[in-house]
């Protein structure tokens, strides 16, 4: 059991951390305090065209290492201590630092999969580095602890944003850490999960023929990668990647008059499909992304109200934020609810 | 009768089920909750006659292992609503959510929207007691999944195609009314539809009129309507399993 909630203001505007937080903390009878964590849209315009790499440390050494690392590979236009406030619930296990990077000329063509290349490499080669989050403008702030304590700690309230979400893990299957809390992140997509993905192995076997490594020993770390292999890199709508995660039952797609389009994606995408209960939150830069296994053996409800629309396993959490909604409802099994930002181009 | 009213804004479940204790032990015959939003376990195991009238969402669990009192929500209730309940009336002026009346033994549920998924799952029935759910709205997918006994009823007041898949998937007791058509796809295994009697019609008639009192709807147009009866094609389907007798 996990507590997972998101929002996003469809025309842009911006909001602090205060929300988000406050909805998160509806739901700690779900979790408990071993993982903590948030992402934000929209929150360093100053460095709007940089890719914002969000990181935890171990130790200096860690830190020297990707610096140098770095260096070599992509110009650091600014880097600094992601700022914290001392929290006596967390411990200060990690060092989380943020770099605002440009992609050298050479491989502006190609910057995301650089990038993609680029996180590897530090999850994969630099000992006690992890990159925690690797969008532009936009950022993951994760740690071991209550979501509530982790918005104290990387001081949440303080950041603008015009989509959120928060998870509070239960840790089931595997160690509660700060880079096994949620959100799990690649460029700019960001997941949030509540349940288990059964088909963990197959899914990972097949992202790591296209070059993704799984580093961050949770489950949920394939979603992040599977939506950036599927939508941004094979060009399929968010509809899709869905249908290829959830999707219909055989006896469904038999009588379904779109047959031979599901044939065709679960025979093609057959190792992406996700097995086991969740319920999920996806986000990039344009839109917000809920859904769940198709047999829904886990809650998840949405709202809107005006330009906003909301996504949370409890009503209630919602409703703390916003008593009175345009629509309260619960979505269909299998049926994603995708909001996307109104001036969003493209898919 | 001795009103308590308490306004439960920003109150955790827990300190709010001591508070609805200590008023019951206090002699209070009705107690009313304001702004209550996602407090879980409320009334839960209360065994007195007492009335909780909940303004809100009230949260998980919602009069789990009741045994008597009656409950009325105005707004919607979240998951698992009367989980293993005993005894007792509950009626939602909402929608319910996933595992409505889960392993509910006895006493009735009536919904006035839509309910979720699994509703009515493990519901069981001993002799003279059986349990109720009603739901005027439409259901989701394992409807009656596991069902043991008890009476689930789905009033589909919208008229809406009913598209609940696995209606009854491994139902060995109790039965499922579906006003409208359930298409032979949609049931579960061991489910079946078969025909309505006397008995069936006359058990529907009261209950949409009971329905119709709790929420103000003329029941006559409901229960003049077609229903599907879905019902267990065995009530012992793993009797051979291990044994041949």
């Amino acid at each position: 059991m996990c507590g997972l909630g998101g929002f996003i203001n469809k025309d842009g505007k911006k909001v602090d951390g205060t929300a988000i937080t406050t909805m998160g903390g509806m739901m700690e009878a779900r979790y408990d305090e071993r993982g903590g964590g948030f992402a934000a849209y929209g929150i360093y315009p100053n460095h709007s065209d940089q890719y914002a790499l969000h990181l935890l440390f171990d130790d200096e050494r860690a830190r020297e290492a990707t610096e140098e690392y770095l260096k070599d590979r992509v110009n650091i236009v600014k880097d600094e201590c992601i700022p914290t406030a001392s929290v006596k619930e967390i411990a200060p296990v990690h060092v989380p630092w943020r770099y605002f990077i440009d992609v050298p000329e050479d491989f502006e063509a190609v910057e995301a999969d650089f990038l993609v290349d680029t996180v590897m490499k530090i999850n994969g080669s630099i000992p006690g580095a992890f990159v925690i989050s690797s969008g532009k403008n936009m950022g993951v702030f994760k740690a071991t602890g209550l979501p509530r304590n982790v918005a104290a700690l990387f001081k949440i309230s303080d950041y603008k944003a015009y989509a959120w979400s928060v998870h509070g893990r239960f840790p089931t299957n595997t160690q509660g850490w700060w880079g096994g809390a949620h959100p799990f992140n690649i460029l700019d997509w960001s997941v949030v999960h509540n349940g288990e993905i059964s088909s963990y192995g197959t899914n990972k076997r097949y992202l790591e023929m296209h070059g993704y490594e799984c580093k961050l020993r949770t489950d949920t770390e394939v979603v992040a990668y599977l939506f950036d292999l599927l939508v941004r890199k094979h060009g399929l709508s968010a509809e899709v990647a869905c249908s290829i995660m959830s999707p219909p039952f055989w006896k469904n797609i038999d009588r379904s008059d779109k047959r031979e389009y599901y044939e065709a994606l679960r025979m093609t995408y057959a190792p992406a499909m996700l097995n086991g209960p969740f319920a999920i939150i996806v986000n990039n830069k344009d839109s917000m992304i809920a859904f769940n296994d198709r047999i829904k053996l886990r809650p998840l409800i949405a709202a809107e109200l005006g330009e906003t629309t909301f996504v949370a396993s409890e009503e209630a959490a919602i409703r703390e934020i916003e008593p009175e909604l345009d629509r309260v409802w619960a979505p269909r099994a299998g049926s994603p609810v995708i909001a996307r930002l109104n001036n969003a181009g493209g898919k | 009768m001795k009103e308590v009213v308490i306004d439960s804004k920003g109150i955790h479940y827990k300190v709010l089920n001591f508070m609805i204790e200590d008023a019951i032990n206090a002699g209070a015959t009705k107690i009313v909750l304001e702004n209550v939003n996602g407090q879980r376990f409320l009334l839960d195991g209360v065994n007195a006659d007492v009335e909780l009238e909940v303004h809100g969402t009230a949260g998980d669990d919602l009069a789990a292992f009741m045994n008597g009192p009656r409950v009325t929500v105005y707004g919607n209730v979240q998951d698992g609503v009367g989980n293993t309940m005993n005894r007792g009336l509950v009626v939602i002026h909402g929608d319910g959510r996933d595992i409505v009346g889960h392993s509910m033994r006895g006493g009735k549920i009536f919904v006035k929207g839509d309910v979720g998924y699994r509703v009515g799952i493990h519901m069981k029935q001993y002799e003279d007691n059986y349990p109720v759910v009603v739901a005027g709205g439409t259901a989701m997918d394992f409807l009656g999944e596991y069902m043991a006994g008890g009476v689930v009823l789905i009033l589909n007041i919208g008229d809406a195609p009913f598209t609940g898949d696995w209606v009854g998937t491994g139902i060995h007791g109790g039965v499922i009314y579906v006003r409208g058509d359930v298409p032979e796809f949609l049931l579960g295994i061991g489910a079946k539809a078969t025909d309505l009697e006397a008995s069936d019609k006359k058990l529907i008639k009261e209950l949409a009129e009971e329905y119709g009192r709790y929420f103000g709807v003329d029941p006559k147009p409901i229960y003049e309507s077609r229903f599907t009866k879905i019902v267990p094609i065995s009530h012992r389907p793993y009797a051979k399993m291990y044994t041949d007798d």
